[in-house]
């Protein structure tokens, strides 16, 4: 496995990483260093761990009951998965963003300043800012902007799944997680989401986890691919797509395997 | 064509023979069931309506059929109803969001599970004799409002509990997730998504529960509610009656006059059921609208 990263700060420090479920071994001894202000995507065959390891990066996994974990996911210094520190911090600085788009039942405004508001932000105004700058980061701001008091349910599913993502950014975190999110948009869509994760890695360090290759080689700087929990290959983007050093990958992204 | 089957027109008119008949069918189920709420109704209405004045619902009862009144028991019936909901909801409610959001699975919570939903089958007798027991005598509360109001909140926990869980298990998991992911914290996503998506299918729950209090007699017979009561509960320890009692007590008399006080009885127990059923469903009507995932 080669590793040979452009140079760059590390966000996140990925260290002898193992996960199960039940007697099920999902994530098999993963180290693995993410970039800051990348996009690092995840490949793999359904089942192979990707969406395991992402969601352990904002501790989703503890709603699991049978999920176990070993090792370390150092952010700023601090392992995410000790039990001891709050999943709840966790996901503040560590935003996500799910494969179906999952708006609240609310209004397009109210989705925005949910997580900001239980942060105990009140003032008005500031609330009213915060709305427009996390949707124009979203690149949704000129297409709701005369609607902000109308049900986020009215959207197209393209702009739910934006809105989730102003939603993510409202809350300003460090990391944005996105999990398969363009599974179920259509290619416009897709395309307009594409085009917002290059933009956002100027200001945030970006996952996603997709099963696209077209996607993965558009908008990732690097790429891991993941194989029965195993981390088979993980490098620049490139490489992985040019001339990757494994034989197994060259076969799933080639389409021969998977 | 499928070797050995039977002609088309023969199968398609053997079809629509049996679907005749089935209709037949369904069709007399439903006439029935209104041809006996009707006679119900015309038989309660035709009795009571010539009763039913302003004297008979601001007088207390009598030995006088002329001069007796329901007013004792609707007020007990206000005051039982309105306590049984304040005990009964957020009892229900609570029980329901610990077991769906907070419970672990284990052998403890299967069993408390289980047994809650045989309790929704147990007769409303059984209730009245926990209550004459516990509330009565143990708590020394004696023959009061609380007593009965306290009786009749076991009868409605089961159902308010059952009903609110099954509400709160159809909020999508995906709601939840998003309330977790921008760092909401348990309590605060219950609160401010679960709850308030689960409410029209809690409302129902407590629609079913409370109607089924308020024409509940033979738990209050049991802890001792009277049959004569000649003033308005002044209190939560006043004796009290509530209408089904009342109306029980009349048909038992052997005066004609009294049994068109029961008529009448029947008839505002009726109105009042009907009416605190129709405000509840306009409430989860409105809700149902404001809060709606379906196109989730």
């Amino acid at each position: 496995m080669s590793q040979n990263l452009n140079a760059g700060d590390v966000c996140l420090k990925v260290e002898k990483f193992n996960a199960w479920y039940d007697q099920f071994h999902a994530l098999k001894d993963i180290n693995m260093d993410i970039r800051k202000n990348k996009v690092t995507a995840m490949i793999g065959p359904s089942g192979c761990g990707k969406s395991t390891l992402i969601r352990c990066f904002n501790r989703m996994n503890d709603f699991i009951p049978t999920f176990r974990q070993t090792g370390k996911i150092l952010f700023e210094g601090n392992d995410l998965s000790d039990r001891f520190i709050d999943p709840v911090e966790v996901r503040i600085k560590v935003g996500m963003v799910f494969q179906k788009q999952n708006p609240f039942p609310k209004s397009i405004a109210d989705n925005v300043t949910y997580g900001p508001k239980i942060m105990g932000v009140r003032q008005k105004s500031r609330l009213d800012a915060i709305v427009e700058e996390s949707l124009r980061n979203a690149a949704l701001w000129d297409e709701v902007k005369d609607k902000l008091k109308s049900s986020a349910l009215s959207l197209s599913g393209g702009q739910q799944q934006r809105l989730c993502i102003a939603r993510a950014l409202a809350m300003q975190p460090d990391v944005l997680l996105l999990d398969e999110p363009c599974s179920a948009l259509d290619p416009i869509a897709t395309s307009k989401i594409e085009e917002l994760i290059i933009q956002l890695k100027e200001k945030y360090t970006i996952l996603i986890v997709t099963h696209n290759m077209q996607q993965a080689a558009r908008v990732s700087d690097h790429t891991a691919y993941l194989y029965l929990g195993e981390l088979i290959e993980y490098d620049e983007t490139t490489k992985i797509f040019t001339a990757p050093a494994q034989k197994a990958t060259e076969d799933y992204i080639t389409g021969r395997m998977g | 064509m499928i070797q050995g089957a039977q002609p088309i027109q023969k199968i398609i008119a053997a079809q629509k023979r049996n679907e005749a008949i089935f209709r037949v069918v369904a069709i007399a189920a439903v006439a029935i069931s209104l041809a006996t709420l009707g006679a119900l109704l015309f038989d309660a209405f035709s009795d009571g309506l010539r009763r039913l004045d302003w004297q008979f619902l601001t007088s207390f009862p009598s030995r006088k059929p002329e001069r007796a009144g329901i007013l004792a028991a609707i007020a007990g019936s206000f005051y039982v109803v309105s306590l049984t909901s304040a005990i009964s909801i957020p009892l229900g409610i609570g029980a329901a969001v610990y077991l769906e959001e907070y419970a672990k699975n284990n052998r403890f919570n299967r069993m408390i599970e289980v047994n809650i939903t045989n309790l929704a089958g147990v007769p409303s007798i059984i209730y009245g004799i926990l209550g004459l027991e516990l509330f009565v005598r143990m708590m020394k509360l004696d023959r009061s409002l609380m007593a009965g109001a306290l009786t009749l909140s076991l009868l409605a926990l089961p159902t308010v509990i059952i009903s609110a869980r099954e509400a709160i298990r159809t909020v999508p998991s995906s709601i939840r997730q998003a309330a977790y992911a921008v760092g909401a914290t348990r309590w605060q996503t219950t609160r401010d998504h679960v709850l308030p998506l689960a409410f029209p299918g809690i409302m129902t729950g407590i629609i079913l529960a409370i109607s089924r209090a308020i024409g509940e007699t033979a738990p209050l017979i049991m802890i001792g509610a009277l049959t004569y009561v000649a003033f308005l509960p002044t209190g939560l320890d006043s004796p009290f009656t509530v209408m089904p009692i009342q109306i029980f007590n009349w048909v038992s008399r052997p005066q004609k006059g009294f049994f068109e006080c029961a008529a009448a009885g029947i008839v505002v127990l009726l109105i009042l059921t009907l009416m605190l059923n129709g405000l509840a469903i306009i409430l989860r009507n409105y809700y149902q609208r404001k809060f709606s995932v379906r196109s989730l």
